[in-house]
């Protein structure tokens, strides 16, 4: 079973490091959105990290602020309307957003890269997959146009697209689904970057192509040894690549745990709920779980606990006091590392 | 994309016909009548009248004429002018490089600008700046022709000083820059606004986005992702448009005195000199039909997605 | 009086077109769905283009049907022999002379007031001409497809095909006499392809719409299909195709007119007044510059509208 302190035993990243720390550290992180109907809190105070060779799935419903973490890690997000008011984002010890526009510039691509959830949309029409590739190797390393083919070429082989030197001056849209998104994967992994954010990589895709996809992106993580963040609102997905889970809700950090923990011992009742609610085959014929209720607007997040008009466990103090991420320990107080949990009820809710 | 194009061709047969007949119809269907006009206050007896009527097929009921004028047509026959008896063919040719001329320069103008001021504003949508160029565009789309011609003339010939009102005989590429701008005025806030719009809504999609992320420069998001895909709607509207400039401009051409097809349809119509009239709106519709096939072929090389079959 | 009405008419449609249910306070009721027509009368409130388009089109619009309020002087006094080609007299506000006076030594600033009914009429009434044909033609074509597609499109295609000013002129040059009518007709003949191809494409992808296809499921009959449900949501792209085209007929009556072809004497139009001082540029361009500005004026007043329409009914902008 994987579990947090994995990272410990992790091969050194290829590059020196400064520091021990970890390869990406989230501090704090707020960001809202202005819009016609108001203020949109769309991060709360979120705090996480990655290490390299580690993968952090970052798990929630949509609008709970998973993805303009990730874009805001990524720097870009759309300002305005976005607005970052407060955090840190380190990156190999450094705040990134603090760095001008031409050093994060550097850091995008090279060091930091993204898989986007709709391959169709996120690659350029009217350019073909071989000039969209070698771009990469074009403008950070100022290869020639026909090296950066060749080069365009090996990275296709090696996300398994079929007869890569035929189809590399084909277009997006003469591409199925699933070879667009490893067209996806194989531009952000072009220059072996530190970093991998895999925005819902497999949402858009049929399940047995998902299986593929992901194994894929598990398998070119564990040789290029990257950091990689994993955002889904599918429990499945995370189960067999994560190492640790966020769980966010409303723009905050629920719940952390690694992943194996998580799945057998939840202490938020959001994920508790989360994992009641997938079909499971011992339970056939009953009803299946759902939680009641809608996720909460972002310009109207409620007081309190904002998962508590959903929770069936919510007490008073649920409603005005807003929970800490507090460190969740066994029942005699051992320390389990690498689990929090912010709710009030943390203790009922993994021992009760 | 032969079998397309075969296609298309065949469909422009009935257009061409219907869009010719209709001119036709209403040039000699309806009441007025060129001799009349030829002969003006004169007295003319009635059976002169009935000669030249004859002599020119006036006389013949109108689907006859028709049929004779499309047959003529095909053999290059674009009939004969009453008032100079000199062939229509002959008098189109004559006023056609100008016109020809002067489209090519407004052509350029509506390129280079539009363009530049449809991308300034596009980047920054809403922006003051973006307003800014946007009320510019309004109000050159609210002034006719004949209004911005004047203006023109105005300050630049007769307040300025650095240009002449009207141009010479045979005009000079210097003449001609100040009534290809009145020309171009039109299409220059059209192209403008379209690639504005263009601009604004594909720098908000997602393959920009990527684009973003994979840390190339700015200027190569702009200049290559960006308007690879933003200028497709622009460079079919330019399709359109530069068929429209080569049918002449009436007002342009007559408020700067330019000998062009514009003042050969206006003063053929004055005449009611309707082989001319008719002559040169064929020549308009078959420029028109060339154009837009082109364009629809220029889309699909410009957006791989699209595939004629 | 005809053109009245018709102008009453038009001022009831496009208050219809911004008239919805939407609440009186400054925003849409928190929570409360927002419709394509709430969300857009919204927006058009609060656009100064927009308030400042209305305030002027209302102004013009009352000028064309009481423009004595605006001046006692009349628009075909002629005295040349005291007011030939006088200039302004800028101190004067809305005198007579205000403005100065014209070649035929007529009051610059009545003929100013009293050509706005000619303009406006024309605008007004070829876009309801044109509106409602092309409508109903791309409708037909849209909806049924097939053999009656084929024919209508290819209709569209031959009146598309011939130049929009030429054959206005054509048109116009037959008649001995040109009134505000035959301007009408001749421009509302050749005007109405567009609208059609609009209304065409919107109606070609609404039919295909799970709501379409529900209520066809559900039987209902073709005539409540069209009105009930393509019909509301085909109009927002032809109201916008219609009111930026408005602006459009007026600029063509103006330069119709002042090549002689459209309006003639006694009616009083901006493009007659224009032509007429043609040769003054020199001397006293102001004789040729403010009727010109006011047709740009009136020309810019319905852009701007439509561009506040456009903007307000095109989420896709926002």
């Amino acid at each position: 079973m994987t579990t947090i302190d994995k990272t410990a035993h992790v091969p050194a990243p290829r590059e020196s490091v400064s520091g021990d720390g970890p390869l990406l550290d989230v501090r704090d992180l707020h960001v809202e959105f202005h819009t016609r109907d108001g203020v949109a809190k769309a991060v709360n105070g979120v705090n996480y990290t990655v290490s390299a060779g580690e993968t952090l799935a970052v798990l929630g419903e949509s609008g709970s602020g998973k993805s303009v973490t990730a874009q805001t890690i990524m720097g870009i997000l759309d300002m305005p309307p976005g607005k970052i008011t407060q955090g840190e984002i380190l990156f190999r010890g450094q705040d990134m957003l603090k760095m001008s526009n031409e050093e994060r510039r550097k850091i995008r691509g090279r060091k930091i890269a993204m898989i986007f959830q709709d391959a169709l949309s996120s690659l350029n029409p009217v350019l073909t997959v071989g000039y969209q590739l070698g771009e990469m190797f074009r403008v950070h390393q100022g290869l020639s146009r026909k090296d950066a083919k060749a080069k365009s070429i090996e990275l296709m082989d090696q996300v398994k697209i079929p007869a890569a030197a035929a189809r590399i001056s084909d277009y997006p849209h003469q591409f199925s689904g699933g070879m667009r998104q490893r067209i996806m994967i194989a531009m952000a992994l072009a220059l072996e970057p530190d970093l991998i954010i895999a925005d819902e990589p497999t949402t858009a895709l049929d399940v047995t192509v998902q299986a593929q996809v992901m194994d894929l992106l598990a398998e070119l993580q564990r040789e290029y040894n990257m950091g990689l963040i994993l955002i889904t609102h599918d429990l499945g997905v995370v189960a067999d690549v994560a190492d640790k889970i966020a769980v966010m809700y409303a723009g905050r950090i629920v719940e952390t745990a690694p992943v194996g923990e998580l799945y057998s011992r939840p202490a938020h009742p959001y994920t508790r709920g989360l994992l009641d609610s997938i079909p499971r085959l011992d339970q056939k014929g009953q009803e299946l779980y759902a939680i009641k209720g809608l996720p909460p607007n972002l310009t109207r997040i409620p007081a309190g606990c904002a998962f508590s008009p959903r929770c069936p466990k919510a007490q008073d103090i649920c409603r005005t006091e807003i929970p800490p991420l507090a460190p969740v320990t066994e029942q005699d107080g051992l320390e389990l590392v690498g689990r929090g949990s912010a709710c009030h009820f943390w203790k009922e809710t993994i021992h009760g | 994309m032969g079998r397309y194009v075969a296609r298309r061709l065949l469909q422009m047969i009935p257009v061409f016909i219907g869009s010719t007949l209709l001119v036709f119809l209403m040039m000699y269907a309806l009441p007025g009548d060129p001799v009349r006009a030829l002969a003006g206050e004169q007295h003319v007896d009635a059976s002169q009248i009935a000669a030249l009527k004859a002599e020119y097929g006036l006389d013949q009921p109108i689907w006859q004429q028709y049929l004779n004028y499309l047959g003529n047509l095909f053999q290059g026959d674009f009939g004969t002018q009453i008032g100079t008896q000199r062939p229509v063919a002959e008098v189109i040719a004559d006023a056609y490089p100008i016109t020809v001329r002067l489209a090519i320069f407004a052509f350029v103008f509506t390129v280079v600008a539009g363009i530049s001021l449809g991308i300034i504003a596009g980047l920054k949508a809403e922006s003051l700046r973006d307003r800014g160029l946007l009320g510019l565009t309004l109000v050159l789309i609210s002034m006719p022709s004949f209004v911005l011609g004047f203006l023109v003339q105005y300050f630049f010939a007769f307040q300025l000083g650095i240009a002449k009102p009207n141009v010479s005989l045979e005009p000079t590429n210097g003449e001609l820059i100040m009534p290809a701008i009145v020309l171009a005025s039109l299409s220059l806030a059209y192209v403008a606004r379209l690639t504005r719009t263009s601009v604004a809504e594909n720098i908000r999609a997602d393959y920009i986005r990527t684009a973003v992320a994979k840390g190339l420069p700015r200027r190569r998001i702009v200049g290559i992702h960006l308007m690879r895909n933003s200028l497709i709607p622009v460079v079919t509207f330019l399709g359109t448009d530069i068929g429209a400039l080569m049918g002449g401009a009436i007002v342009t051409e007559g408020i700067f005195n330019i000998k062009g097809v514009g003042s050969l349809v206006f003063e053929a119509l004055s005449k009611r000199e309707g082989a001319t009239v008719v002559g040169i709106v064929t020549l308009l519709v078959i420029v028109y039909l060339v154009c837009s096939l082109l364009v629809d072929l220029l889309y699909a090389v410009l957006d791989p997605r699209i595939r004629y079959a | 009086m005809p053109d009245t009405t018709a102008l009453t008419k038009s001022t009831d449609a496009s208050a219809a077109a911004a008239q919805t249910p939407t609440t009186t306070d400054s925003g849409p009721a928190p929570g409360k769905p927002r419709s394509l027509w709430s969300d857009a009368w919204h927006d058009l409130r609060r656009n100064p283009l927009f308030l400042v388009s209305m305030v002027l089109i209302l102004l013009l619009t009352v000028m064309a049907i009481f423009p004595g309020l605006f001046t006692s002087a009349s628009p075909r006094d002629a005295n040349l022999a005291e007011h030939y080609l006088q200039k302004p007299n800028w101190g004067h506000f809305f005198a007579p002379d205000w403005l100065g006076y014209d070649v035929q030594g007529r009051s610059i600033y009545a003929r100013l007031i009293y050509g706005a009914r000619a303009s406006i009429m024309v605008g007004v009434i070829v876009t309801i001409a044109v509106t409602i044909t092309g409508l109903v033609i791309g409708m037909l074509a849209g909806y049924f497809g097939g053999w009656i597609d084929t024919v209508l499109s290819r209709i569209t295609d031959v009146f598309f095909g011939v130049p929009f000013i030429v054959g206005a002129m054509v048109i116009l040059t037959t008649f001995e006499e040109r009134s505000v009518w035959v301007v009408i007709l001749s421009l509302s003949f050749l005007g109405w392809t567009s609208i059609a191809r609009v209304a065409r494409g919107s109606v070609i992808t609404i039919k295909q719409a799970d709501y379409v296809v529900a209520a066809k499921a559900l039987g209902a009959s073709t005539t409540r299909i069209m009105t009930r449900h393509i019909l509301p949501n085909a109009i927002a792209p032809v109201i916008v195709v219609a009111t930026i085209a408005l602006g459009g007929y007026i600029a063509a009556e103006a330069t119709l007119s002042f090549l002689g072809i459209g309006l003639a004497e006694p009616t009083v139009s901006w493009g007659i007044d224009v032509s007429a001082a043609k040769d003054q540029l020199r001397n006293v361009p102001t004789v040729l510059i403010i009727p010109s500005v006011m047709v740009s004026i009136t020309v810019l007043s319905f852009l701007m509208f439509g561009d506040a329409v456009r903007n307000a009914l095109d989420p896709k902008m926002r």
